[in-house]
């Protein structure tokens, strides 16, 4: 890539600093360069967080509709699978699953709610009330 | 307390530890490029049974923590690594180092890395810094990525040290000791060497989900994406590749790039083998990669999409695969002077 055609595009970090990269000088030669972003990858970041969006949607509706607890939102909305969930909060998968369900999930103890509330770095009460607070 | 430590940004985050950490064991000598060469940076694996955000794992360069031990073991320098099951004997641990003096790297995840933009926080765990200081309950961090240092209170840190899922980083922590001292003569084994391990990555790794014929895998693979996973989904693998790709700082096949920075600053050491003339090779590679990224944000924006589309975007990564395996057995037939 040459220094020229370093793109500039600004991304969600190029607010927060540019990024270094290697590109070619007039001689051919490299130097470390500064980018501000790229489209292509701005897009496919976007394409991501469009997904995620769709399936954060979708569990809020399950839960709305007492088909899931509201742990599943919070996995959606933070991007955990039941291993992560499981890694950080010391659960096994398997109990993890049986908490989906609504009616096991509103026989949870407070220590257990905790647990949860702290890997999803919420309170308990928004917890139990699918409240997010932006951070 | 606040350790003698120079912040220097790089366009990856393990090369630009490796460097900063012994660019004071080095005098300097290790820039970012060479950290990324000798410790044979460049890689390319494509792991089907890893799922990252429900799509395939897709490496562009070495494992984690690789290239940090390679390139300290050609130089000679003793390292010191460590994990930890305890959270306080980790910080512990941490502190003891930095009453010593020594900044240490360590690895993360990003998900709960606070100075991170929210659109950039996933749950990858591969991730690395600095830390050389303390300034009352906070850290002093050094993140490569970033243009200057930040600070982490006690428990950001923690958070960041102990996050969970695949490549936990189980708060590894790792250092060079001090006092090695680098020759000229080192420095030429040691690119020797990483050339040669890197040739040993691409060319002859065993299996077809590693190397060059990892990516010809890869090609063939996208060409049947659209029939057996629908345009949907092949639309998310796609952008996910892209991001693996790109990551943070290496905007456009930057791997390739920094690869080729490499082997400009190589020949410095050792004149006389062409490597800054083969270096264009990696820059060839770098920007099909780049236009490869187009061609697949073509399809992933929903702007193309037909299966000749997909046909293409595999042709792409096949015609990498030649080029890299061509800029690779080069290297290998080098006769070094």
């Amino acid at each position: 890539m040459k220094k020229e055609e370093i793109p500039q595009d600004v991304s969600a970090l190029g607010k927060i600093t540019k990024e270094v990269c290697y590109a070619t000088d007039s001689d051919g030669k490299y130097n470390a360069e500064l980018s501000s972003g790229w489209d292509v990858k701005i897009t496919a970041l976007d394409v991501a967080w469009e997904e995620i969006q769709k399936r954060i949607a979708k569990a809020k509706q399950q839960v709305l509709a007492h088909k899931a607890s509201p742990l599943l939102f919070f996995m959606e909305y933070r991007l955990m699978d039941a291993a992560i969930l499981a890694g950080y909060t010391g659960f096994w998968q398997w109990q993890i699953k049986r908490h989906l369900k609504p009616g096991v999930f509103s026989k949870l103890s407070d220590k257990q709610l905790q647990k949860y509330a702290e890997a999803f770095n919420i309170e308990v009460g928004d917890l139990k009330t699918m409240t997010v607070h932006e951070d | 307390m606040k350790i003698e430590f120079e912040h220097r940004q790089a366009a990856h985050c393990e090369s630009g530890v490796t460097s900063n950490l012994l660019s004071i064991s080095s005098g300097g000598k290790i820039t970012e490029p060479l950290a990324f060469g000798i410790g044979a940076g460049l890689f390319f694996a494509y792991i089907p049974f890893i799922k990252v955000n429900n799509g395939p794992a897709i490496a562009f360069r070495t494992f984690p923590g690789y290239i940090f031990k390679r390139t300290a073991k050609s130089l000679g320098i003793p390292i010191i690594s460590k994990k930890f099951r305890s959270k306080e004997k980790a910080e512990a641990y941490l502190m003891e180092c930095l009453n010593n003096g020594d900044p240490v790297g360590c690895q993360v995840g990003v998900y709960y890395l606070p100075y991170f933009p929210k659109e950039y926080r996933f749950h990858f765990n591969a991730h690395n810094l600095i830390v050389y200081g303390m300034e009352g309950n906070n850290y002093l961090v050094s993140d490569p990525i970033m243009d200057s240092t930040n600070v982490m209170s006690s428990y950001e840190l923690e958070r960041v040290r102990f996050a969970k899922g695949a490549l936990a980083p189980n708060g590894l922590i790792y250092y060079p000791k001090k006092g090695a001292v680098i020759t000229d003569e080192v420095m030429k084994q040691a690119i020797k060497n990483g050339i040669k391990k890197n040739v040993y990555n691409m060319l002859s790794i065993p299996g077809r989900f590693a190397g060059i014929s990892g990516i010809k895998h890869t090609g063939n693979k996208i060409k049947k994406w659209r029939d057996k996973l629908g345009i949907e989904t092949s639309k998310l693998y796609l952008a996910q590749m892209v991001r693996m790709q790109e990551e943070i700082g290496t905007g456009g096949g930057g791997f390739r790039y920094i690869y080729g920075a490499f082997l400009q600053e190589a020949e410095a050491y050792l004149p006389g083998n062409q490597l800054a003339e083969y270096s264009v090779m990696f820059t060839k590679a770098g920007d099909m990669w780049r236009n490869a990224a187009v061609h697949a944000a073509g399809i992933y924006k929903g702007r193309i999409g037909s299966q000749e589309d997909f046909n293409i975007m595999g042709d792409y990564l096949l015609e990498i695969a030649e080029v890299e395996k061509q800029a690779f057995e080069t290297l290998k037939k080098i006769k070094w002077q």
